[in-house]
């Protein structure tokens, strides 16, 4: 036996009160540790300062003509444009097969994308030169055991192919795309939009939006404008943006989520922080006698404090732990439904920020009644009886 | 023989709101190696309040208090302390046993103050548990013994760490007649075999018996006649 065991033994004297304490510590931390690991994956896209994305003014559902993308493609400043286009798809069944399918002009795409496009030539090549093909994020193509040259059937929730009268499309893969960090083509699935726009049975000639460089990125400014007032009092208006000012707009929206996110996850914790202090306050205080033994028998009031905050850091650490396990569970079980986005892996600033702040916990929940025992005096703790 | 402990114009006072009270005023005492002491006298005469100064968990307001020829009165409280661990065992009335740990878990306790290795503290907690009669209650806890069966297991654990000295304060209080005397036969073992001294407060003038001496106090003061012996 040692202060250590010690120590463990006394937070486990109530196995109840202290499962029930683990649990809830566990649960906020859980929250806390996906939350952070979102927000991670959301801000670490990296971006190009000469890419630019212009879409509907109305909102990014809406979609554009795709006369709109010619003009864009030949205006001053442009170096090069494509188009992009959602597909809704999904494989087999949502929403675990969820797939964010793009249907894409792939020559031009490919050079808006190129940083993140490096793949080998031959995949490349047979990704153009068929328009049945599909390039995977090699994530995606792991998670669903593809592999290359196989035929997918994938599944729109939006259109309806005309070949064959209902929503699946046949697709050959062609390739992956390795994703590391911040790649744009994280979860990504691309398609030709030709073949797509010829057999989709409505919205014939219209696209999502149209993602372009710039030859300079002094030139966004008035690119931006020029293409806005080209288009401005017609059917279709347009927003231009670059890309790290739409990232920030899109994120702004999951921004205000994130906040409402942080207040309940903050409230949680400052509940926990009342709920656990009290606890360890009424835990020591039960103890009184036993901590006015300890003195008697020797243990100096400094090793009396340490087992009292010890006890309450291991409580938090516990939590914390179990926490981080329990979103690296979520994540995977997340990343398994697809749920809406690319792969979402535990952050290392999420397990950072909880270490330190199960630190905090531990030492606000414990420092009160640690003090309580370090004061006790012997022959008070032990009682006129 | 020597003198193991010598009290010397020792003063105690407690303030309980403004009032002051008074419970020792020049006291003195001395008391030897080796003796087994017991301490009677009626409820408040401040039987407790003298083992809390022998042991140094209370502090005197006056006088001196020496322990084997070292006053122990001016030490500050980390060193009281570490010479309480070093020098002293304590028996309660009601055992104060560590109900989370087992018997020989609450026997090891204070060797937790030690550097002995594990191996040298299972031995010695086997030997003191071997000396208390209960090697086979070593896995129970506190709960799962008789109050007679807790008494021992205190009793292993005050003198786990071979302490000179033993405080027990009323150790038969609680506890029936038969094993009340089993209890004391242990602590007279305790004394003539192993050259404890004890100094036992108790209520009971046949558990005095079984000590060498009986020490009579009242209203803070010792009667005359017993301490000139
Ligand atoms: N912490 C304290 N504050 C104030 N007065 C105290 C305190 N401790 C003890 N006293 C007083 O000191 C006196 C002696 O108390 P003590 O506990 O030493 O008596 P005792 O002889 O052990 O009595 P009992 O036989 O009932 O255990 C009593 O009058 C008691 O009220
Ligand atoms: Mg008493």
């Amino acid at each position: 036996m040692n202060d250590r065991a010690l120590m463990w033994k006394n937070l486990w004297r109530k196995p109840v009160r202290t499962i029930l304490l683990v649990v809830s510590i566990t649960i906020a931390f859980a929250i806390l540790c996906v939350m952070l690991s979102f927000n991670d994956a959301i801000s670490n896209v990296r971006t190009l300062p000469t890419r630019m994305i212009t879409l509907s003014k109305i909102n990014f559902t809406e979609p554009l003509p795709m006369a709109h993308y010619d003009r864009i493609a030949r205006m001053e400043g442009v170096a090069v444009a494509t188009h992009m286009n959602w597909f809704g798809g999904y494989f087999q069944e949502m929403p675990r097969g969820f797939l964010p399918v793009f249907a894409v002009d792939p020559e031009t795409y490919f050079q808006v994308y190129a940083e993140d496009l490096q793949i080998p030539a031959e995949q490349r090549d047979a990704f153009f030169n068929d328009p049945t093909a599909m390039l995977v994020a090699a994530p995606v193509a792991e998670k669903f055991g593809w592999r290359v040259g196989q035929r997918i059937p994938i599944k729109s929730n939006i259109f309806t192919n005309s070949t064959s009268g209902d929503s699946t499309w046949e697709f050959m893969l062609a390739g992956t795309i390795p994703t590391p960090q911040g790649s744009s083509q994280t979860g990504s699935v691309l398609i030709h939009y030709d073949y797509f726009n010829e057999t989709r049975t409505f919205g014939r000639d219209r696209i999502g939006w149209v993602p372009f460089l710039t030859t300079s990125a002094e030139l966004n400014d008035r690119v931006s404008n020029a293409i806005d007032q080209r288009f401005a009092n017609s059917a279709d208006e347009t927003s231009t943006n670059d890309e790290a000012t739409f990232n920030k707009s899109f994120t702004a929206q999951l921004g205000n989520i994130a906040l409402v996110i942080t207040l309940v996850v903050g409230s949680a914790f400052i509940a926990i922080l009342l709920i656990v202090g009290t606890t360890m306050a009424l835990a020591v205080r039960e103890r009184t006698k036993e901590v006015g033994v300890m003195k008697t028998l020797g243990f100096s009031s400094g090793r009396v404090l340490r087992m009292v905050l010890g006890e309450s850091m291991l409580l938090a650490f516990l939590g914390a732990g179990f926490g981080a396990l329990l979103a690296l569970g979520l994540l995977a079980m997340a990343a398994g439904a697809g749920g809406g986005g690319p792969p979402v892996s535990l952050a290392p600033s999420a397990l950072l920020w909880s270490a330190l702040i199960a630190l905090g916990l531990g030492l606000l929940t414990g420092l009160a009644p640690a003090l309580q025992a370090y004061r006790m005096r012997i022959i008070d703790a032990l009682g006129r009886r | 023989m020597t003198d193991l402990i010598r009290l010397t114009d020792v003063e105690k006072n407690y303030t309980r709101g403004k009032e002051k009270i008074s419970i020792f005023d020049k006291l003195t005492m001395r008391i030897e190696q080796g003796d087994f002491v017991a301490i009677m006298g009626p409820s408040g005469s401040g039987k407790t309040t003298l083992l809390n100064l022998l042991g140094g968990t209370d502090k005197a307001d006056k006088g001196a208090i020496e322990f084997d020829g070292k006053r122990i009165d001016n030490l500050n409280e980390g060193q009281l302390t570490a010479w309480r661990a070093a020098n002293v065992g304590f028996i309660f009335q009601f055992y104060n046993l560590m109900p989370i740990l087992t018997a020989a878990q609450n026997v090891e306790l204070p060797l937790l103050l030690t550097k002995l290795a594990p191996k040298k503290r299972r031995e010695n907690v086997a030997t003191a548990l071997k000396i208390v009669g209960l090697e086979d209650r070593a896995k129970h806890r506190p709960r799962e013994m008789s109050g007679g069966q807790q008494q021992r297991v205190a009793i292993a654990r005050a003198i786990v760490s071979d302490p000179k000295l033993l405080l027990c304060d009323e150790p038969t209080g609680d506890l029936d007649r038969t094993t009340a005397d089993e209890i004391l036969g242990t602590l007279q073992v305790l004394n003539r075999d192993l050259g404890k001294t004890i100094i036992m407060v108790t209520h009971d003038a046949q558990a005095a018996k079984f000590a060498k001496r009986t020490l009579h106090l009242d209203k803070g003061r010792f009667e005359q006649a017993e301490l000139a012996a």
